[in-house]
């Protein structure tokens, strides 16, 4: 029976569509993980507070930059733990097993791996803002945000996929992942900079270009290759 | 265990040839800058970094011929370029931190793109060799070293332009050692051009005795351990 | 229905599987015994295309492995050691999650049906996380069975059982094999595997050393059966 409902472009999407559904549903079910990564986004946030003695001059210079150092910290966290829950009991071979493109399984677990990030990023926003007195709700900064953390979140669940695999587990993403994503940190540092002290966009441009070929470039690899990464 | 074969030979005695005769030039050929002696560690900085970028590139190519084919030789190409790169990057930064020293009296020059990408080439190359250790099948092993090499060679270039980016809007005035440094003062004469010309060939002539030398290594490598599983069965 | 030519395994330089000749007929039930290490797990990992064949050519319901791996797994139930469950989603989710990911049509009554069949209706609402071995095992089969293929793999299904658990999963088996399907079993309990299957298949060392239909054990014993094919 092969009606138009079992192409395998709808089945494609169906797969994607049901891995994020079952990431956010245990996810929300249990909020093990969101608290988790929450409250050690909040203690990265008190530590630079003491860390860097942010006076109010310096404080406003320096605010991208503690965002984004949160950021990329948290995300290994949200990472590594989504990846785990496949390996820990054997889900991925039953992923493995669904006739449906390999490539689905990355996009399913890219994007609720994303959802994750803006999530967290979405809350820590506001509470930055308060304890700082900073007005962060400025567009610039959220489409900078969201483009750094999609190029983030394609190249951290590629490597997460390998690094759940080895022997040292939960150590090797960071180091894995943070000297690949440097231009995201650079480009999206002085973006968000820009943005928080109204340079005109124009100025920003270069960075904005930057995160966007950044983007594409390594959704298109890591879909391509994710294949080497799952398959024995 | 086949002996080195006679070309191997050969490139061993060209290579510490011509080792010796580029040291000469350097200290004896080339005049003596205006900016005085240290300039001399240029010549030997810039060659290091050049064979750095050369087992850079012989690992990407290697890392996606693997991919493709899945020959295990490619898997011994690809380590051996690696390790190769990331000792003479080493040596290169080491040696552009002590010239930075000399002329500009610091160690670490952060508006420095090129230096500052080579550290950060360092890292990628760290968290390879990490990633190997981890993992104890060798065909996932080469699979998983392959997509980093991918991976990382792809965003190499991609940080460079990004820090000099970054530079360029905040220390506009700020020279990068390398292509300038050729235009500029810094070789001056023809002897000093020819001797910098000089070095880079003999690098590059060390650069394929050396990885010639440790692909055989790795080579032996698979030997024994088949070897022993054979014996294990 | 599966016919299996030449099959070579290699892992890196240690060779697994070395030319394995393997064909099953639609319907039948094969038992593959087999000491440790012999390449059992390896082998059905190959025909539940988890892994890919060194050289070999092998044929699953008129699909070619691996190139038409896809089309071959809408066929394919398959039951490892791992129960391939999600311990945070309930019973129903988790179908309902497989169901999703096989393009299965009208999934609730379907559902409902493969509850019934393996007795966990009344504990659908209940996390997989709270369900016995036992139980976990009988969801594991309900989730491999749910898109009705024509080909089930079962890999020691009865590790780690006790007893009643033990006879429910004969129960759930022999209704698993008895429409029609083609079974392949790996087990270590010959006394289980005697009861279920219609062919006995000896993997020693790589290769099948023997292979023997029921009806034509008669008065031996399986076990002096299998210990003869070990020593040969």
């Amino acid at each position: 029976m092969h009606s138009k409902k079992n192409s395998p472009v709808r089945n494609f999407f169906r797969a994607v569509g049901a891995i994020i559904w079952k990431d956010l549903s245990t996810e929300f079910r249990s909020r093990e993980l969101l608290s988790a990564v929450l409250i050690f986004a909040l203690l990265v946030i008190l530590i630079f507070n003491f860390a860097l003695e942010l006076d109010v001059k310096t404080r406003t210079s320096v605010t991208s930059g503690v965002l984004w150092v949160t950021f990329a910290f948290a995300g290994t966290i949200g990472l590594n733990r989504s990846m785990a829950v496949e390996k820990d009991r054997g889900c991925l071979e039953g992923l493995l097993l669904a006739p449906v493109d390999r490539s689905a399984i990355y996009f399913g677990k890219a994007i609720s791996n994303l959802a994750f990030m803006l999530i967290i990023e979405a809350i820590i926003l506001p509470v930055y803002s308060l304890l700082y007195n900073t007005n962060l709700f400025n567009l610039g900064l959220i489409g900078v945000i969201l483009l750094g953390s999609v190029g983030y979140v394609a190249v951290g669940t590629l490597l997460a996929s390998m690094a759940v695999q080895t022997r040292t587990r939960d150590v090797l993403l960071p180091i894995l992942l943070f000297p690949v994503v440097i231009p995201i940190m650079i480009a999206a540092v002085k973006a968000s900079n820009g943005f928080l002290q109204g340079i005109a966009i124009t100025e920003l441009m270069p960075y904005i270009n930057l995160l966007l070929v950044y983007d594409v470039i390594f959704i298109a690899v890591a879909f391509m290759v994710f294949d080497y990464v799952v398959e024995e | 265990m086949q002996p080195q074969p006679l070309a191997l030979k050969v490139l061993n005695i060209a290579s510490a040839v011509l080792l010796a005769i580029a040291t000469g030039m350097v200290f004896f050929y080339a005049q003596l800058a205006e900016s005085g002696p240290a300039q001399r560690i240029f010549y030997f900085h810039v060659a290091n970094a050049w064979v750095g970028m050369l087992g850079f590139l012989a690992a990407a190519v290697a890392s996606v011929a693997y991919l493709r084919t899945h020959d295990i030789k490619w898997d011994v190409v690809e380590l051996a370029a690696i390790e190769i790169s990331l000792v003479f990057f080493f040596i290169a930064i080491m040696l552009g931190s002590i010239w930075a020293k000399a002329e500009w009296n610091t160690w670490w020059r952060w508006e420095d793109n090129r230096l500052v990408t080579a550290a950060i080439m360092e890292m990628i190359y760290f968290a390879y060799m990490l990633l190997r250790q981890g993992i104890e099948d060798s065909d996932r092993r080469a699979r998983f070293s392959a997509v980093y090499a991918l991976v990382g060679s792809l965003s190499v270039p991609i940080t460079f332009m990004s820090i000099r980016w970054a530079n360029a809007l905040f220390h506009p005035l700020v020279i990068s050692t390398v292509s300038d440094a050729i235009k500029t003062p810094f070789l001056a004469t023809s002897e000093m051009k020819l001797t910098f010309f000089f070095c880079l060939f003999t690098f590059s002539v060390i650069f394929i005795n050396l990885i010639w030398h440790r692909i055989r290594l790795g080579n032996l490598e698979q030997k024994v351990e088949q070897l022993k599983l054979k014996v294990m069965q | 229905m599966i016919e299996v030519h030449k099959l070579i395994k290699r892992f890196g330089l240690k060779t697994v599987l070395r030319g394995i000749e393997f064909k099953v007929q639609p319907g039948e039930f094969v038992a593959l015994l087999g000491p440790n290490g012999s390449g059992k797990t390896t082998f059905l990992h190959i025909l539940a295309t988890l892994s890919k064949p060194s050289i070999g050519e092998i044929r699953i319901a008129g699909f070619q492995l691996p190139s038409q791996a896809s089309s071959v797994r809408q066929q394919l139930g398959v039951v490892t050691h791992q129960p391939l469950l999600y311990g945070d989603l309930t019973a129903e989710e988790n179908l309902l999650f497989y169901g999703r990911m096989y393009a299965i049509p009208d999934i609730g009554n379907r559902i409902a049906e493969v509850l019934g069949m393996i007795g966990l209706f009344a504990r659908r609402r209940d996390l997989v996380r709270t369900f016995s071995r036992g139980m976990q095992q009988r969801l594991a089969i309900g989730r491999a069975v749910l898109h009705n293929p024509d080909v089930m793999l079962f890999d020691e299904p009865y590790t780690g059982l006790d007893q009643d658990a033990s006879t429910m999963l004969d129960d759930v088996l022999q209704t698993v094999a008895s429409h029609g399907r083609t079974v392949v079993m790996t087990s270590h309990d010959l006394a289980r595997a005697e009861d279920l299957a219609t062919r006995f298949d000896i993997l020693s060392r790589g290769v099948i050393t023997a292979s023997i239909h029921r009806e034509e054990l008669g008065q031996d014993n399986l076990l002096s059966f299998y210990r003869q094919a070990l020593t040969e």
